[in-house]
């Protein structure tokens, strides 16, 4: 066998050895930087959802409750007008016979006074049973079973928040109406279910935490996200296809070009500020609106918009547009008929991205004020439209999360899920629409 | 005496398609076409061949004004077609290139259907008055491109799933569908296999008898082998133009020689 001239294959140079392990150990670094990032993720997730998840179930006391003619309506003719006098502090005497009654029904016994008793409930009862009242007026006079939201307290003490220990000075709930709660928990008059009224709901007030709900917030996003789409979308493309087909190539477009990318690292509370100077100081559009959410939120949106759209444009082959113009197409023609619907899907997938990262967009929103609380629940709220004070779905979580009651603070986290669906969601729908349309030429 | 000449003169300029005047074409400052002086005749086949960056493609470019698409680019003198100078200020480059069609170097079909892309050219230009003329121009375009009997049955499906070959007789038959008087090729069989090859070239020969026809091509067989008339450039000038089998057996210019024969290019 004849000696082969140097080193045999089969043995690995020190050369050889010293790049196979520099490759091995790369490999190792690139798989534990993925490894951190899913941890991280895992973390977040759990969190959020652990914490968040009970602002989703809330506790209810069920009574039946007697609508005493007597005192919603003395007159006794179903009048509404007279009815609508009656505040909500008449309802409060109905609601704490009607607990004292379902005590004494069910043979608890309890030192507490009605009035202590009827503390239990949200603030928000009265409110909730004079509403009804107004809806059905023949029911005066009838029992009429409801299931009430109980106050923050003893939804906190359900959920573990609230703990015998803690309840030392506070004088929103005692120990006896503590072992008053035991005793309804136990033959199921005090229930913790699910809530819709913190998807929909909107009641903000401080002293109502078990009534705050994103409702109203999801409106005022959801205006604003069709102010961004109304204005962002035709500005962006138009000035896109503009700057990418038709202008010409000179010092001017470069500045625009240059400065298109700069208003994209724009931190977003400088246009905060630009709208609170400009749409609310100069032109005196109302504070709070969705409207003038929308406008800054635009300015926000429109460089994502059009840098994503241009790059969707370059990425038409040229041969396209010389086909078009080769059989006569003019500009016009060659660019509507042929590049614009090639990039549409890039076009789209920029345009929902944008939308999403202005959706969890929030400092320009302080800014200008969004973060109004909102009286009125879902159905008058979507009436007031664009011009009322609003809310945002992030505005309202940093709403919540500064409120020193651990009540709102949990809502905060259940806000925090509420806003990362809709992110996922519009997220994957850009994926989706991506990989539906992609197209090979 | 005299009425002859004109009559004479007639025929002339009626059988000349196109005529070149001293065109000069630069980019920026680079010079790419320098007093370039042809004419090419009605229902021939002029073929333009050369050394890579010679200004061919440059030059067939500028007879349907292509070019224009680049900001840059800059032409001079005079390009006549039929008497007509197509770079007065008064020609819109749109009705001109509906005049003077073009096939490029790689099969171009627009990601449509078959039956789409040869209709696109009509339909813009509004010669059809309704669908079935619509089907009938589709139909015509498709047997001259040679391809008609192979999609007659998927006119539907998009022109990007036929193979190469195809895609460029797809290509020719859409540049034929608009009606023009002059055909130009640019490359039209470099992304093509010898069979292909050989399909669109039969077909160029076709198409002779209805259009003048303006092929640049790298391959001097194939210049051999389709054209009447070709014309040599070389470093942006027209160094030779003239029948092809004169070019090819007998050159004048020594450039011409040596590139044939293989010893620059």
């Amino acid at each position: 066998m004849p000696k082969k001239h140097g080193n045999s294959l089969l043995e690995l140079t020190d050369r050889t050895k010293r790049r196979n392990a520099a490759e091995t150990r790369f490999k190792a670094y690139g798989i534990a930087a993925i490894a951190i990032g899913l941890l991280m993720l895992v973390i977040l997730i759990t969190t959020i959802v652990g914490k968040g998840v009970g602002a989703f179930q809330q506790t209810f006391v069920t009574l039946n409750v007697e609508l005493l003619e007597n005192k919603l309506d003395k007159n006794g003719n179903r009048n509404l007008d007279d009815i609508k006098k009656v505040t909500t502090f008449g309802y409060a005497p109905i609601i704490r016979g009607a607990i004292e009654a379902k005590v004494k029904e069910l043979g608890i016994e309890t030192p507490l006074k009605s009035k202590d008793m009827a503390q239990l409930l949200s603030k928000d009862a009265a409110a909730q049973l004079r509403e009804y009242v107004l809806a059905h007026p023949d029911e005066i006079g009838k029992t009429v079973e409801f299931r009430f939201l109980a106050q923050s307290r003893v939804d906190g003490y359900l959920k573990g928040r609230v703990s015998r220990d803690s309840i030392g000075n506070d004088k929103n709930i005692s120990a006896a109406q503590l072992d008053l709660v035991d005793a309804l928990v136990k033959v199921g008059v005090i229930k913790k279910t699910f809530n819709s009224a913190f998807i929909f709901g909107s009641d903000a007030s401080d002293a109502r935490p078990e009534a705050a709900g994103m409702g109203v917030s999801m409106v005022g996003s959801l205006f604003m996200m069709l102010v961004v789409l109304a204005l962002a979308l035709p500005i962006g493309v138009a000035a896109s296809i503009y700057l990418e087909e038709f202008a010409p190539q000179n010092w001017l477009t470069d500045i625009i070009e240059v400065n298109i990318a700069n208003l994209a690292a724009v931190p977003s509370i400088v246009f905060g500020i630009l709208g609170l100077a400009v749409f609310i100081n100069y032109m005196h559009l109302p504070t709070s609106a969705p409207l003038v959410g929308g406008l800054v939120l635009t300015l926000m949106t429109l460089p994502t918009i059009i840098i994503s759209t241009r790059a969707s444009l370059k990425a038409v082959p040229p041969s396209i547009r010389d086909a078009a113009l080769g059989v006569g197409a003019s500009k016009m023609q060659a660019v509507f008929h042929h590049v614009l619907p090639l990039a549409a899907p890039g076009i789209l997938t920029g345009t929902i991205i944008g939308l999403a990262q202005a959706l969890g967009e929030t400092a320009p929103l302080l800014l200008i004020g969004m973060v109004g609380f909102i009286a009125s629940n879902a159905p008058d709220s979507v009436a007031s439209g664009l011009l009322d004070p609003n809310s945002a779905m992030p505005a309202q979580i940093y709403e919540w999360a500064k409120r020193a009651d651990p009540a709102f603070y949990e809502r905060a986290w259940g806000g925090i899920i509420i806003l990362l669906v809709f992110l996922i969601t519009m997220n994957t729908l850009a994926v989706i629409l991506r990989r539906r349309f992609e197209r090979r030429w | 005496m005299n009425d002859m000449t004109v009559v004479d003169n007639t025929v002339e300029t009626q059988s000349i398609k196109i005529a070149a005047k001293d065109v000069n074409v630069y980019y920026g400052e680079a010079h790419a076409i320098k007093d370039v002086n042809v004419e090419i005749e009605d229902k021939t086949v002029t073929a333009f061949i050369g050394p890579s960056g010679c200004g061919k493609s440059t030059f067939l470019r500028c007879l349907n004004r292509m070019n224009d698409t680049i900001d840059i680019c800059r032409v001079t003198g005079d390009i006549l077609l039929d008497g007509e100078d197509i770079y007065d200020k008064r020609v819109d480059p749109v009705q001109l290139r509906a005049q003077v069609g073009m096939v490029f170097q790689k099969p171009n079909p627009f990601p449509k259907s078959i039956y789409d892309n040869v209709a696109y050219g009509p339909r813009i230009h509004g010669l059809a008055k309704n669908k079935a003329e619509l089907d009938e121009i589709v139909e015509k375009s498709l047997r001259r491109g040679a391809i008609w009997d192979e999609v007659k049955d998927r006119l539907d499906k998009p022109g990007t799933g036929l193979s190469g070959g195809q895609q460029q007789r797809l290509c020719i038959a859409r540049a034929v569908a608009t009606e023009p008087e002059v055909l130009l090729m640019d490359e039209p069989c470099s992304a093509l296999d010898p069979i292909a090859t050989a399909q669109v070239e039969e077909l160029i020969d076709e198409l002779r008898k209805s259009y003048s026809v303006v092929i640049v091509t790298h391959s001097m067989q194939q210049a051999a082998r389709v054209s009447q008339k070709t014309a040599f450039f070389h470093l942006g000038n027209l160094v030779e133009f003239g029948p092809t089998g004169h070019i090819f057996t007998n050159p004048e210019d020594p450039r011409t020689e040596s590139y044939i024969t293989g010893r620059i290019g």
